[in-house]
Order: C-alpha cells, then structure tokens, then sequence
C-alpha cells in the first residue's frame, strides 16, 4: 500500500524531470549525431562527425583553455578566501551577523546588474580599480576587460567576490560541527595554532572542501552572464569561455547539432574533472583517518 | 587581557576592510543613481549628489523607448507562480523521498541529483527546440513551466523532512489519517523555516535567470526584469551611468528585501541543501 502511494507523492516531480531532464538529454544526443542548422529543414544523419569536427576546431579548444583557465584560477582562490573569512567569521563577536549578511549580498543579486556594476569597477581612467590606483600616483590607464592578461584575470576576480558567501556559509557549516576537544587536546599539548589549522581544521573539513571544490568547478565551466555582459568573449578570444562559445554556435550561428556535441564533451570533461577531484580528495581523507 | 583586546581590534579591522570590499561596489552603485543624468561618471571625490534625483528610479520605469514597468510585472507574475509551483511539487517529492519507501525510490532521487549536477550543460538546446514545438516561445508557459519542479528544493526538503521524528506521522496514522493529510497537515507546518529557505532560493534563481528567459523570449513585451536590463543596457543606457545604476537597483531591490527577510532561515538552509 505504502509502496503505491510513495510515487504518487514523486509523480509531479518525477514528470517533470523526465521532461525537461531525461527526455533532452537523449534529444541532446540525437542531436549530437544529426547536420541541423536551425534556419534550414534538412537534418541529416551524419554520424560522429560535429564530434570529430569539433574536436579538429581550434576555437573549441581555445574555449576549453580558456574556461580551464578560468577555474583553475578563479575556484582555489576564492576557496582560500572563503576558508580564511569563515574562520574570521566563525568567531562568537559582536556583529558577526551582520558580517555574514554583507558578505552573502552579492550572491544573491542578479548576474546583470552586478556585471554592469563590474564594467564600471574596470574601466579605464574612471573606473574604480584605475581611480584609487591613481590616488598612488600610478596612470591609472589599464583599461582591464579590454586587454589581454586582464580580461581574464578582472572576470576571476569578479568571481571571487561573488561566489565569497555561498563558500563562506558552507565553511563555516564545516568548522561548526568540527570537535571542540580536539583542539583542546592539541592546545593542551602546546600545538601552535596555525600547526593545528594544518592537523585538525584542514583534514576534518575534507568533506566540505570536495563539495565546494566540486560544485564551483562544475558552475565555473557553465559560467556565462558576466562574459555575455562584459567582454563578449574578447579581447581577442582570450575570455571566450565554453559555454559562450557554444552559446553562439547555437543561437548566433544556429548550429544545434554541432552546439549538443559541444555540450557533450563539455559534460565529460566536467564528469573527468569531478571524479579526478573526487578521488584526490578521498584518499586524502582515508590518509587523515589513517 | 591585553591580547584579547588586541584580537578583537585585529578581527574588527580585518572584518571592516572586508566589508568595506564587499561594500564598496554597492555603495557607488547606489551614489551613482541619485545623481543628475547625463553627466559623466562622477569621480570618487563627488560621489555624493548635491541633489539627490530620486526621479530616476521612475525615469527608468517609465522611460518610453522601454517597456519597463511591464517587464517588473512580468518578472513579479512569473516568480509568484514558479516559487509557489515549485515549492507544492518539490514538497510533495521531498516527503515521498523522505518519508515513504518505495521501489526504485534512491536509484530516482540519485537521477534527480545528477541532473541537478551535471544536468545544465546538455538541456539547454533540446529544453529550448521542444518549448518551440511546443509552440510556448514568448508566453509565459515557457517561462514558468520549466521552473515548476526544482531538484535543489527536493533535495533541500528532503534533509528537512527527514528530521521530524516519525512518531507524529505514526500517532496521525494510527488516527486514520491519509497520507496526503499527514503531508499537508502534520509536516509541512513544521518545516515553516525549510519552506521559507527553499522558496528564498527559488525567488532568487526565478528572479535572476538570465539564460532562460533570453532565449525563451524574443518579443520586447514578454521580457523580464533581467533579461529586461541587458537590453536596456545595450541599446538606451551604455553610457548613461545613473540611469543605468537606477535600473540595476530596480532589479536588485527585490532580492535584496526577500533576502534580508528571510536570512535567518539561511546558514542552516545553505548548510543542509550542501552537506550529507
């Protein structure tokens, strides 16, 4: 009886996932194998070949490079941040709410507004970044998101700042639930602080660090608002990450079928990614609890 | 003594310039729509407007070249219904997952969590060609109807769910009571924190997509807020920073007051949708 009633209570759901889940993702691989470009009727069968061509594609790559290169960068740094302001944070002061509320605003602001807000920091002469290094007596001329080793580098940073709460909130979730004792223990046997941050608070967050590891990668290769807003890709490809470059193979240059095997191999390489991340960091855990 | 002192200056000082960081970008942005339009970017010694142009807010909503106002309607409609929507479909889910056994139930919630994962990349195209045979572009169908369910809210549920003790499910049982009613009746009022965390983060990701809502929509009158203020960026504010900082804000303000109403759900909603 039970039984029966459990996937009426699933059902909606279940529906729906099938839907907009499981329904496309076999489209998406019909799709992969099929010639369409969106403006004409013709959609020949045509094997692997938008995969061959895709992976003969410079463009491609570089788009991989580049969105490689944005993770790379952008997910241990901002992880370092946010480990170091949990801690910060994870202290029982006065005010530390308020703290905690600030430093989750940008997260839940819309993806527009704040990459507009990011032009302006970024600008040359007026924006923010040139206006306070001129204050130093610098030119303060760089014009950040049109250069080359910048554009980059500005989009990271970016990154930083906004993925700072949603990391924070998990580390802080992490050192909560973290024994006190141990620490007693280790301060009881004269262990400095920063030894015991290296024996004890790091290898008991290990849980929290792959889930955070994992999920930032995972949203930094499918990252797309700020590139579309604030560099189109450019200068000079150097910030055409993966997911806008299949965005345009798909919606400027309205190729659907070569756009889905794009997309396919941008889930391996996030798939390889997760399991090699995975793994490291599980055998890491089963040295710790050795 | 002294140390102590010293500790907490040093945490105020490092949790003031962080804040300042954090800050400092809002701030300007809010300085900069009260300005006079039309004037260059102000440099960082006028910053704050000799007279404040509370107009601009209306100047943007209003403006004749944009439909603004509309698209604040738009986005308002469509996140009520999603965020309700989702929240009685994932609810339902989250206690069958939680609080039922059935065949299949964990190979079904894994596959809802690996679409949540991994899920994103692949859709958009065939989500997009099948909303098109469907012939919903540019309704509001194609703008709800895909947010109705949400695996991050199942999961987020479920974790909730799955601490009330069963007891209470058993002794309504016991009292004839089906199991639709002990749904809607025994747990939902208890999990009044997890449902206003799960519809929090529904209101944000509604109120904020942006790849969905520009591909789904090409006519200017069924646009939202966010997909809204790209255009408005693009083609009537580029160089017009007050009024372009005016109509970040109006998209941003929203977000903002649900957030603050309800962050105290927050940590512990960010906590168990992460972990375990």
């Amino acid at each position: 009886m039970r039984g029966k009633v459990g996937w009426f209570f699933v059902a909606p759901a279940t529906a729906h996932l099938l839907l907009f889940a499981l329904v496309p993702i076999g489209y998406a691989l019909w799709l992969s194998f099929h010639d369409w470009n969106l403006l004409k009727d013709s959609r020949p069968f045509v094997g692997l070949q938008n995969y061959s061509e895709t992976l003969a594609d410079s463009n491609f790559w570089n788009a991989m490079w580049n969105s490689a290169r944005y993770a790379i960068t952008g997910v241990p740094l901002g992880m370092i941040v946010a480990l170091a302001v949990a801690l910060l944070v994870n202290q029982k002061i006065r005010g530390m709410a308020v703290f905690r509320t600030l430093f989750y605003l940008p997260a839940i602001s819309s993806g527009v507004a704040i990459s507009m807000l990011w032009i302006y920091v970024f600008l040359p002469e007026s924006g923010l970044i040139n206006s306070i290094v001129k204050v130093f007596g610098f030119e303060g001329k760089t014009d950040f998101l049109n250069e080359v080793p910048f554009a980059m580098w500005a989009l990271v940073f970016m990154s930083i700042w906004t993925g700072l709460g949603p990391r924070m909130v998990l580390f802080l979730a992490g050192l909560v639930v973290i024994d006190p004792s141990l620490y007693e223990a280790a301060e009881l046997d004269g262990t400095s602080r920063w030894r015991s941050f290296w024996r004890i608070t790091l290898p008991m967050l290990t849980p929290t660090t792959l889930f955070v590891l994992v999920t930032s990668t995972i949203s930094a290769f499918q990252v797309f608002t700020p590139i579309y807003m604030m560099t189109k890709g450019g200068p000079m490809d150097s910030t055409d990450v993966v997911g806008y470059h299949i965005y345009n193979e798909a919606w400027r240059r309205f190729h659907v079928g070569s756009a889905s095997a794009q997309s396919f191999l941008l889930l391996l390489a996030i798939l390889v990614v997760a399991i090699i991340q995975y793994r490291l960091m599980k055998s890491r855990m089963e040295d710790a609890a050795a | 003594m002294i140390r102590k002192v010293l500790k907490i200056v040093a945490t105020y000082s490092l949790l003031i310039g962080l804040g300042l960081f954090m800050l400092a970008p809002f701030a300007w942005m809010v300085l900069v729509s009260l300005q006079e339009t039309k004037t260059a970017i102000p440099t960082l010694d006028k910053l704050v407007p000799e007279t404040v142009h509370w107009e601009n807010f209306a100047t943007v909503l209003f403006m004749p070249e944009l439909p603004v106002f509309r698209f604040f309607l738009n986005s308002v409609f469509i996140a009520i219904v999603v965020v309700l929507g989702q929240l009685f479909v994932s609810s339902l889910a989250a206690y069958g997952f939680s609080r039922l056994k059935f065949k299949g139930r964990d190979a079904l919630f894994t596959a809802f969590l690996l679409s949540m994962m991994f899920g994103g990349t692949v859709t958009q195209i065939p989500v997009f060609l099948m909303v098109r045979s469907f012939g919903w572009l540019d309704s509001y169908v194609a703008l709800i109807v895909p947010g109705l369910s949400s695996a991050f809210s199942i999961f987020l549920l479920r974790q909730f769910f799955a601490q009330i003790p069963n007891e209470l499910s058993e002794a309504a049982r016991i009292d004839g009571a089906s199991e639709f009613r002990i749904y809607w009746s025994v747990v939902m009022p208890l999990s009044k924190a997890a449902l206003a965390t799960a519809s929090a983060f529904s209101f944000f990701a509604v109120w904020t997509d942006f790849f969905w809502p520009l591909l789904a929509t090409s006519f200017v009158q069924m646009r939202t807020l966010e997909v809204g203020l790209s255009v408005f960026k693009n083609s009537y504010g580029s160089t017009n920073w007050p009024m372009q900082m005016a109509a970040a804000l109006i998209v941003m303000i929203p977000c903002v007051v649900v957030f603050l109403a309800t962050q105290r759900y927050f940590v512990k909603g960010v906590t168990l949708g992460g972990l375990k």
